[in-house]
Order: structure tokens, then sequence, then C-alpha cells
């Protein structure tokens, strides 16, 4: 992979202390993390681990127990509910099910977030965009079409372009691989990478298939109980000694 | 012997009450908030009219079949089942003011509440629980978008204008019904059939109807919106959500008629 410019000195999202329960089941024991701006960073776990909570939580969707969450400069557990939509202008959010509205057509779902964040976009423009983004993910074709008559790979390139549409700068990628075939799986991986590229996001990453996480991570961070217990390239995680990381590792390739 | 009593394990009944006293409590709590949250966001900007036209023409437009045979049906089987009773006074040309005063008090509104709250209040809560269970919600949400402004508030709004409407539309048709049914046996004109049916209906009627159908309207699309909205995650939520704004919806609207009646009576 071409080394890419990654501002280490530019955190666009940094995590301090974060904790998380739900009723006796305490998800997220003190995180500590920092994502630099053009960074890929991939987030490894288990399942059950707290994974998806820690990018709702980015995202607004939860709210932490305690510690501190700045996204783009702003504390997000802090902010009234119309900076928040602000915040959410510059976070796309790749859910793992694409969570497409099934009402309505591909059109449709990614003119939505468009419509409904520039009133004053005349048809002929947000056509243009939204041919645009389904062109970044290579499914033109699929324009009328309904959720319902996609494959599970075309649901969740159309997921990704309707978070594109808004033209974030951070993405936040929620198993983007699970329940795929292979071949599709690197698919989702070079369209990730080439978002990446051609719009210049910083993501996050959440999954536990290891070729996603080789594919595209510029960095993986793998939680362990509730912490983040190890951080570094791909080769530097696995390299490590400790013996859930090895047992991860060595279930992903050997199953 | 009762097996639970000898399972150390197993709730004391003092506890199993108090917890679902508990669980009671919390949810009027919940939905209290809910409506809290309602009444906050109806009156700020944006107003999200489209939505809102797109939700009275489901609620309305798309009720009318149904609607229209109950209502029809309704007038018939009210006036027929009537008219002995009357007859044996030989008291038939009373028929319209007795019809007309039960199906504009009672009737329309009550008749119109129970099928919307079974077709709409149902179709809010199932539609919002699988939005809610696939995420779509959330979705909306990151997408910079207020889900509960453009889901629930629009849903609101929409039956709270639109079951007031439906309920004149059925008072109508079951009048008609009623008239159809009046005219094959008594000869009556139609003429002298609205009539009567007008005269015997005072400004409290209708001002009453009207205003116990706003009620009525609001209820099932805060109830149906309610379940849908919060309903748990899985599928099995999702009839659940669509059961449960059934079945609350029919016994509030229920509860509103006998607070409602006692009090317009009170005025009469």
């Amino acid at each position: 992979m071409q080394q890419k410019a990654i501002d280490r000195n530019n955190a666009v999202i940094a995590i301090k202390d974060l904790k998380k329960s739900f009723g006796d089941l305490h998800v997220l024991r003190g995180v500590d993390l920092e994502v630099y701006q053009g960074e890929n960073l991939v987030v490894l776990g288990r399942s059950g681990t707290g994974k998806s909570v820690l990018i709702k939580i980015i995202s607004g969707l939860l709210y932490p127990d305690s510690g501190e969450v700045n996204v783009l400069g702003r504390e997000v557990e802090t902010l009234n509910s119309r900076d928040l939509m602000e915040l959410r202008l510059k976070v796309g959010f790749s859910f793992q099910n694409s969570a497409l509205y099934d009402s309505m057509t591909v059109r449709k779902n990614l003119e939505f977030p468009l419509v409904r964040n520039s009133r004053n976009l005349r048809r002929k423009e947000i056509n243009v965009q939204v041919e645009r983004v389904l062109e970044a993910v290579g499914l033109s074709q699929t324009i009328e079409q309904m959720p319902s008559e996609l494959s599970g790979g075309q649901r969740k390139r159309i997921g990704i372009a309707r978070t594109l549409i808004l033209r974030p700068e951070i993405m936040l990628y929620d198993e983007p691989t699970a329940g795929l075939d292979p071949i599709t799986c690197i698919e989702i991986n070079n369209l990730i990478n080439e978002v990446q590229e051609k719009y210049n996001t910083t993501s996050i990453i959440i999954t536990h298939d290891l070729t996603c996480a080789k594919q595209t991570g510029d960095r993986i961070a793998m939680l362990l109980d509730g912490q983040f217990a190890i951080q570094g390239t791909f080769d530097e995680v696995f390299a490590s000694p400790d013996e859930r990381v090895q047992s991860f590792y060595n279930y992903n390739f050997t199953k | 012997m009762d097996p639970n009593t000898d399972n150390p394990e197993s709730p004391k009944p003092k506890y199993v009450v108090s917890k679902r006293l508990d669980s009671m409590f919390y949810s009027i709590y919940h939905a209290y908030q809910f409506i809290l949250r309602f009444f906050r966001e109806v009156f700020v900007p944006p107003y999200e009219f489209k939505e809102i036209i797109h939700q009275c023409y489901e609620v309305g437009y798309k009720s009318l079949p149904l609607i229209s045979l109950t209502g029809f049906i309704t007038g018939i089987v009210f006036t027929n089942q009537s008219r002995p009773s009357l007859a044996n006074f030989g008291a038939t040309s009373w028929l319209p003011s007795l019809i007309s005063i039960a199906i504009v008090r009672a009737l329309a509104p009550l008749v119109t509440a129970l099928i919307a709250a079974g077709k709409v209040g149902s179709n809010m809560g199932a539609e919002l629980g699988s939005m809610k269970v696939t995420e779509q919600i959330d979705a909306m949400e990151v997408s910079a978008t207020n889900p509960f402004k453009y889901l629930v508030v629009s849903r609101i709004i929409a039956t709270t204008f639109m079951i007031p409407v439906l309920v004149m539309y059925t008072a109508f048709v079951a009048l008609f019904g009623a008239f159809l049914s009046v005219h094959s046996n008594e000869q009556t004109s139609f003429a002298m059939f609205f009539s009567q049916v007008f005269d015997s209906l005072s400004f409290l009627d209708i001002f009453s109807t009207t205003f116990k159908s706003t009620v009525f309207g609001f209820t099932i699309g805060a109830v149906g919106c309610y379940h849908g909205y919060n309903s748990s995650k899985g599928t099995e939520g999702v009839g659940r959500a669509a059961n449960s704004a059934v079945v609350a919806a029919m016994f509030l609207i229920f509860v509103e008629e006998i607070i409602i009646v006692q009090i317009v009576n009170a005025f009469r």
C-alpha cells in the first residue's frame, strides 16, 4: 500500500478515559484513543466488546457514562441538539446492515440527507450529486431500484454512498464486510480505501475481519476487556505475545 | 404444593408486584416524556409540511374505503335495530332524530377512532418499530435529520387533523345508510330526513364530536408512534409494538369517551 500523508499532530478524534455501561455490563472501561487526519484506524475485537458502542458515542447516538469525546474540536457529550446536527454533517456513519430506508428507492435514499440539509438545492444539482456518489461506489445502474432488490454488497455500497453525499470529513464504518462473500469483502475494502483517497476522509473501521483490517487499516487498535490493549500497524499488533491477540489472529486465519 | 414456593430462586409475590408497579410507573413517566417532547418540538422550525401532507394522505385518504363501508353498515344496522322498539310506541317518525343524535354524538367518533386505531395505529407502530430495529431511525439521526420531528411529530399532527375529518365523513355516510333504511320502510324523502337530522343536532353536539375526534386522533397518533419509536430490538418487538399500539389506543379511546361525555353533559 502506498504510504499516506497522515498528520500525526492533528487528532480529529480524541477520546479520554471513556466509560460506558449497560446495567451491570461494563462495556467500555476507560478507553483512550486518538485518530489523526487522513488516517484509517481499524478497531478490532470480539463481538460484544463495545466496538459499535464506541463509534455510536463518537457520532452522538449514545452518551458516555464518563470521559471526554472530542470530535473535530468539539466535545460531543456537551453539544446541544443543533450543534450536534452540525457536527453530524461532517461525520458519516455506515451501518452494519446498511440501514437503507426500505420504503424509498436508491435515488430517494441518497437524496434524503442532501435535501434535508441543503433545502435550496435545485433538482438538477441534486441529480448531479446523486449520480456522482453512485458512480463513486460503482452502482449507477441501481438508481431506481428499491433496497429489497439489491444484494448485500450493493446495499453496503449504497449505504456508503448515502453518507458520502454530505462530503463528511470523518467516516465511521460499522462492520463493513459482515455477512459478505470474500470477493465482495475485497471490493468493499477497496472502496473504503478509494473513499479515503478521493474524499480525504479520516476513518474508523469497526470489524473482526482480519483481511479487512489488513487491507484498509493504517493503524490497528485492539479492544480487549473494555480498553485498547494494543495499537500499531497490522504486523506490530499481531507480533504481540499477548495470548488474547494471538488467539484472535489464529482463529481468524485457521477457521 | 406450589413448586414456586419451594424454589428459593423464585421471586416473592410481593417483589413481583412491586416490580410490575415500578415498570408501570416507569412506562407512564416515559410516555409523559414522549408527549412532552412532542409539544416541545411541534412549534419549533423547521416544519415538516411535506411529510405532514404525505401522512394526512396516508391516514385520511387511504382509510376512506374501510371507513365508508363501516360507516354505511353502522347506519343501516343501527336504524334496523332501533325501528322495532320505536314501532312499539308508534314513534318511528322519531327515527331520524334518534339516529342523528346517536351517530353524531357517539357512533361516528367511536367507530372511526376504533377503525383508525386498528388500521393507522398498528401501521405506525409496525412501521416505526421496523425502522427502529433496522437502525433506519439511527441512520436518519446521523444524517443530521431529527427523526422525532420527521417521523413522530408529522404523524401525530396528521392523525390529530385527519381523524375529525374522517369522523365527519363517517357521520355523513352512516346517516346516508340510515336514510336508505328509513326510506325503504317509511318512504321518507331525503330532504325531510336530513331536515329532521339537523333539527335534532345542536352546536354542542357538533363541537363535542369535533373536540372528541381531535383527542382521539392525537391519542391514536401518539400511542402508535410511542410504541413504534420505543420498540425493543428484534422482529418480535415490531409485532409487539403494532399490537400494543392498537390495544392501548383502543383502551384510551374508551376512557376518553367516558370522560368527555361526562364533561359535555355538564354543559348540556
